[in-house]
């Protein structure tokens, strides 16, 4: 009997993985809302243009909630992401114009700047033994301040049109920023699901004393995280520069609540322990088709913010009353 | 006393991929030490939680006091006069003795202000009922596993509940203590309070119980009157089989030095302990609780900072003492409590037993599923994990064979030295002597095991020499041929005498 049970476990793998996981809701939700929106603006919604557009508007964010899914699954949470996203676009954008680096070197630079941020902020929270919450949030505070700092305010133009490729251009027809997506998501899904320190992320978070018994490097785990957080702001805040023309300081603010809200739509808990890659991505497509939808009927910008909400807040306990019922 | 309280009838219920009850029957009276026995996933903690509300029955009815009750919540059966301790302890670790205790049932004034003052005067009073000595303001992740055991009994008695279930109450308790909760249980029962009690240890069934039920796959045997029975008679109900030898203690030649601690100090409980473990060589650790047995261990292993000492593995002296290091070296340990320390429940069996192994399982830092599964099927045959299937959350696995997995995590690194603390902790009978006789073969293989065991009988039986522990340091070594209850005891005592 058991043997019966294993083999149908086996076939059905993949489509009970869809089925089982928080994923399910996500997609019918986005399908509905599709539906939805295709009956009320027809073809402005429907358009392959208008989607594509929505899809790299989403692509950033997603980026930035993949880094994000890492943290939380380990039990953390960052805050600074929103100003490292700025930090590194302008940092990138500095490199480029004002020491005249070349575009690949410039681009490194941001990554970095992004890495160390995440990196301080693993320290903080292992070395110091600061709740990330707290660590994070002064980081948040330093990046953005930085910012400000290095720019005077300014926004930092006339970049290189090998740079703004990055947000702009498009390969094999696809966008950039949406090839970046599609590539970093199957990086990060193979580290979480298939390497050693992608288990030990789910053990940090799921029981840090026992994983810490069983030889996991706690710390190094955690400091990991963090750094890989950083990154993925700084890709996404280097990206966002890319397809806007400048670097500005003020961009990203309230990302990081984006992200936070992307990965928790997606499916992980915020007690740790739990989530996967497809989880944020799908929880930033919904949150950018419901953002294009709003602008295309027309409501206002801050009755959108409202709607929102009330999206994050469905999406959520749907998942909730799918496990109950379970 | 024959008045009957509460009748299960036709009990079942189904999980996925199992049916953990298939038509149990259960009576109790009111007043009576009912005894609930079985091997490890019979049931018995699923029949006692659709007793409490936590799970709903998929079939059978209950009838208490005569009425028929539906339970749906756990807050139904609380009102109906029921309380229970659950196997794996649900205390608050962030909040104080005494507001665990009150915890759902805060003591108030003015319909919404907490009254500390009558909180902490009531606690007081149950918590020296229940023979402990300490400050109800304390947080409970400041107590031991043992305190916080007579903790939750202190709970269940302040909720004057007419049922009290106990689930395995006394796994995780020292002889001293387990005479407390025995007077506790009997004092109850004068009060006209039915008490069940769940345990793997029939001496303690055979003291306290009026009346046995036992239960084995899912299925209720028999409800026998305990003094009519012997043990053999209700293992062989348990097990559906009769077991001879418990101690399958077979004569291993020992080798050389395996590991050495030397003048270990750490933390306030380990005083310069010095000890040194042979091949093939089992090591019983006893001693009264808060002893420092674990403490020391946790300290060997890397998990605790020690202050000072030295510790050699296989001629290796250990550098940075971390767990990770230890575990190169070939150490392994498992620890007291699954729940805190062993286990990561909300993780399958397969990532739980080879969370310590993956190097093992691994090129170049990617995992081999393939391997994994394969390493995790083999120990769960050879453990007989009972389990739905490697991919089975260890969350929804019976206590005794959470146990089991966490024992699998350490085979599966292959130790040069195993440190086993209490292992046989809430394992039924059967389960008990496989883990012996595991035990016996790792040695015979050249293992050198460490077991910290409160269980009297089971240091006895399993050790080369026993290592004798009190508040901290070591009091003396006794050898196979010496040991005994009263020669371990006696060292114990003498100790405290010379205080006097
Ligand atoms: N939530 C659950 N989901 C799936 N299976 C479960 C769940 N709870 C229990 N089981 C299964 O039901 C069976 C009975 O488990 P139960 O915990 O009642 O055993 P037990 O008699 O208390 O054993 P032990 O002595 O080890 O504590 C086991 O096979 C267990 O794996
Ligand atoms: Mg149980």
């Amino acid at each position: 009997m058991e043997l019966n049970g294993k083999s149908i476990s086996n076939k059905t793998s993949i489509l009970n993985r869809v089925k089982n996981s928080s994923s399910l809701g996500d997609i019918i939700i986005i399908l509905v809302m599709c539906t939805l929106l295709t009956v009320a603006v027809g073809n402005k919604f429907l358009s392959i243009d208008n989607l594509i557009s929505v899809c790299r508007q989403f692509s950033f964010y997603a980026i930035m909630a993949i880094g994000m899914c890492c943290v939380i699954i380990t039990g953390g949470i960052d805050l600074s992401v929103g100003s490292v996203f700025a930090f590194s676009g302008v940092v990138t954008c500095m490199a480029m114009t004002d020491w005249k680096l070349s575009v690949f070197s410039s681009v490194l630079i941001g990554c970095i700047s992004g890495l160390a941020f995440g990196f301080l902020n693993g320290l903080f929270i292992t070395k110091l033994e600061l709740p990330p919450f707290i660590a994070t949030l002064g980081t948040m505070s330093i990046a953005r301040g930085l910012s400000y700092g290095i720019t005077g305010g300014y926004p930092i133009g006339s970049l290189p049109d090998s740079f703004k490729f990055i947000g702009l251009g498009y390969i094999a027809n696809i966008p950039t920023p949406i090839v970046l997506m599609i590539v970093l998501a199957m990086v990060f899904s193979f580290f979480l699901r298939k390497t050693i320190a992608g288990r030990w992320v789910y053990a940090v978070g799921g029981n840090e004393e026992a994983a810490r018994i069983s030889g996991i490097k706690v710390d190094a785990i955690k400091i990991l995280v963090y750094s890989l957080c950083g990154l993925m702001a700084a890709i996404a805040g280097i990206a966002t520069a890319a397809r806007l023309g400048v670097g500005q300081s003020t961009a990203g603010q309230g990302y990081e609540l984006d992200a936070i809200a992307a990965v928790i739509i997606g499916g992980a808990s915020v007690s740790g322990g739990v989530g996967n890659v497809i989880g944020p991505i799908l929880g930033a497509a919904i949150m950018g088709i419901l953002r294009n939808g709003l602008v295309l009927m027309s409501v206002s910008a801050y009755w959108q913010q409202a709607v929102i909400g009330v999206v994050i807040i469905l999406a959520v306990s749907f998942d909730k009353l799918r496990n109950k019922k379970k | 006393m024959d008045e009957e309280l509460l009748l299960m009838r036709n009990i079942t219920k189904n999980f996925p991929g199992v049916q953990a009850l298939k038509n149990v029957n259960l009576t109790l009276r009111k007043g009576e030490v009912h005894a609930l026995i079985g091997e490890n996933g019979a049931g018995k903690s699923t029949l006692m939680k659709i007793l409490s509300g936590v799970y709903q029955k998929d079939g059978g009815s209950i009838v208490w006091e005569g009425k028929e009750l539906e339970l749906h919540s756990p807050m139904q059966a609380t009102n109906a006069g029921t309380s229970i301790i659950y196997q794996e302890l649900n205390l608050m670790p962030n909040m104080s003795v005494a507001e665990n205790i009150f915890i759902g049932r805060e003591r108030k004034k003015h319909r919404f202000i907490l009254n500390e003052k009558d909180t902490i005067l009531e606690a007081e009073r149950y918590i020296h009922e229940v023979g402990l000595n300490i400050d109800v303001r304390t947080k409970v992740e400041e107590l031991s596993i043992a305190k916080r055991q007579m903790v939750e009994v202190a709970k269940a008695l302040s909720v004057r509940a007419k049922l009290i279930v106990m689930d395995e109450p006394t796994s995780s308790l020292t002889d001293r203590e387990i005479a407390i909760l025995m007077d506790v249980i009997r004092r109850l029962r004068t009060q006209g309070v039915t008490v069940v009690f769940i345990s793997h240890k029939l001496s303690e069934v055979f003291e306290i119980s009026d009346r046995v039920t036992v239960l084995r796959d899912g299925e209720c045997i028999d409800t026998l009157v305990t003094k009519d029975c012997d043990e053999s008679q209700l293992i062989q109900m348990m097990v559906g089989r009769p077991l001879t030898d418990i101690f399958p203690k077979s004569e291993v030649p020992i080798g050389d030095t395996l590991l050495e601690v030397r003048n270990l100090c750490a933390g306030k409980l380990v005083k310069d302990v010095s000890f040194e473990l042979k091949k093939g060589e089992i090591l019983g650790f006893a001693g009264l609780v808060g002893a420092g047995r674990s403490e020391v261990m946790r300290a060997v292993f890397g998990v605790d900072r020690l202050t000072s000492g030295k510790i050699i593995i296989d001629g290796q002296t250990l550098r940075y003492h971390r767990p990770s290091e230890s575990i190169k070296k070939g150490l392994g340990f498992m620890p007291e409590d699954r729940k805190l320390q062993g286990l990561i429940l909300g993780m399958a069996v397969r990532e739980n037993t080879t969370l310590a192994s993956l190097g093992e399982i691994s090129n170049a830092c990617i995992i081999n599923s393939k391997k994994e599964r394969e390493v995790s099927l083999n120990y769960i045959e050879k453990l007989s994990i009972k389990t739905t299937g490697i991919e089975q959350k260890v969350n929804n696995l019976s206590g005794g064979n959470q146990q089991k997995v966490v024992i699998a995590k350490w085979l599966a690194i292959k130790p040069k030295v195993l440190i086993l603390d209490e292992p046989t902790r809430g394992i039924d009978v059967g389960a008990k002597k496989e883990i012996y006789a595991l035990m016996g073969k790792l040695a015979a293989e050249g293992v050198g095991i460490i077991m910290i065991s409160s269980e009297l009988p089971e240091v006895i039986g399993m050790s080369d020499r026993i290592v004798v522990m009190h508040e901290g340091c070591v009091r003396g070594t006794l050898d196979r041929k010496e040991a005994s209850q009263e020669a371990i005891m006696n060292i114990i005592l003498r100790e405290n005498m010379r205080k006097v």
